[in-house]
């Protein structure tokens, strides 16, 4: 078994018999698509909400075309759209504060720009850990298709 | 992808910019803790994202983080980073008699104001010897993992391109074992009025 490390801002795919991992999620989003058929499974760490309108080369910075990526990727790997699940953690807000500045609330934000992805591409979503103020750190076993949540301070758990 | 990059003469001005800022802030907090603060040589350099949180022990090392947003004539993000054991010493100097696990909300709020001196004191250094206009928001303290507390910090420049110019100086003092760092992160927007007004010469 490979565990294959996705950075920030990137997205890769795994065979059935590796795990794919993301560390230190806090506003951003970890998203992980997965074919039970195949075993197949793939994740992205996005950033920010939305490409920018000029469009990129960095989908997989972005909420938005970001889920379209790694579609796209798994579909190329042998993946059936049609047949991809979905499991998601971070976005939170790690600075709790008064003020307005926007900057600040990007992670619900992130969240939300996911969400409207998968609905678009009519993808189930199985379990979901967002929000709050903790880091993330995540890993998906494509065995069990359990995505691990491990935080700072409260321990690991499965969703 | 429009990537920043610093010519020699850039990344001199920006180290010195860190350097006399994180002095002034070294100084204030050797006011704070009544002995000698000292500090690194200050790096200015174009990071990937990956690489900001390997500057203070990896994206999953437990620390505490201190934001204050800089505005005005220039923008950027401004972090007082502390290891929680700094953050513990530091607490134990300042409210003697705190001896609690957690963090408590007094606590917190002390390592705020903390914060919010320092990055002061190097925001100050920084409009005088510029002569730009600059405020600080409000400090906010998070306790987690370095990858998570530092996104915010590189969310500006991720608008624009895959790095940051990061200014980062260590500092610690002997005695009380606190060590801490401070990073300046320029909006990408920000880093050429910065250097204009340090008198650009690469024009």
């Amino acid at each position: 078994m490979e565990v294959i490390r996705v950075a920030i801002a990137d997205g890769a795919v795994a065979r059935a018999s590796d795990r794919l991992r993301t560390t230190g999620l806090g506003s951003c989003v970890g998203v992980v698509l997965f074919e039970s058929r195949s075993g197949l499974s793939g994740m992205v760490h996005v950033m920010l909400p939305n490409a920018p309108a000029a469009g990129t080369d960095r989908p997989t910075k972005y909420a938005d075309v970001g889920v379209d990526w790694l579609v796209d990727q798994l579909h190329k790997a042998g993946a059936k759209p049609s047949q991809l699940r979905a499991k998601i953690a971070g976005g939170a807000q790690m600075f709790n504060t008064q003020s307005t500045n926007d900057v600040l609330r990007v992670g619900p934000r992130n969240v939300d720009a996911v969400l409207n992805s998968l609905n678009r591409l009519e993808i189930p979503l199985l379990a979901a850990d967002t929000g709050g103020s903790v880091g993330r750190t995540i890993e998906f076993d494509p065995e069990t298709e359990t995505l691990w949540v491990r935080t700072a301070f409260k321990g690991q758990y499965g969703i | 992808m429009n990537e920043p990059n610093l010519s020699d003469w850039q990344a001199d001005v920006l180290r010195e910019v860190g350097n006399i800022g994180a002095g002034h802030a070294a100084m204030a907090l050797s006011t704070l803790l009544q002995s000698e603060v000292r500090m690194s040589v200050t790096s200015a350099r174009i990071c990937q994202f990956d690489e900001i949180p390997d500057v203070i022990g990896g994206a999953e090392a437990v620390i505490v983080a201190v934001f204050l947003r800089m505005s005005g004539d220039l923008s950027g993000n401004m972090m007082f980073l502390l290891s929680l054991a700094s953050a513990k010493q530091l607490i134990n100097h300042l409210l003697p008699g705190e001896e609690a696990e957690d963090f408590t909300e007094l606590e917190m709020s002390a390592l705020g104001e903390v914060g919010n001196i320092l990055g002061g004191s190097y925001l100050n250094a920084l409009s005088l010897l510029t002569s730009l206009r600059l405020q600080q928001s409000v400090p906010a303290v998070a306790i987690d993992m370095a990858g998570a507390v530092l996104d915010i910090g590189i969310l500006m420049a991720g608008e624009v391109a895959d790095s940051a110019v990061l200014i980062h100086t260590s500092i610690w003092q002997g005695t009380t074992n606190i060590d801490g760092h401070f990073f300046l992160l320029p909006d990408p927007d920000s880093g050429m009025p910065l250097l204009q007004a340090l008198g650009n010469r690469d024009e």
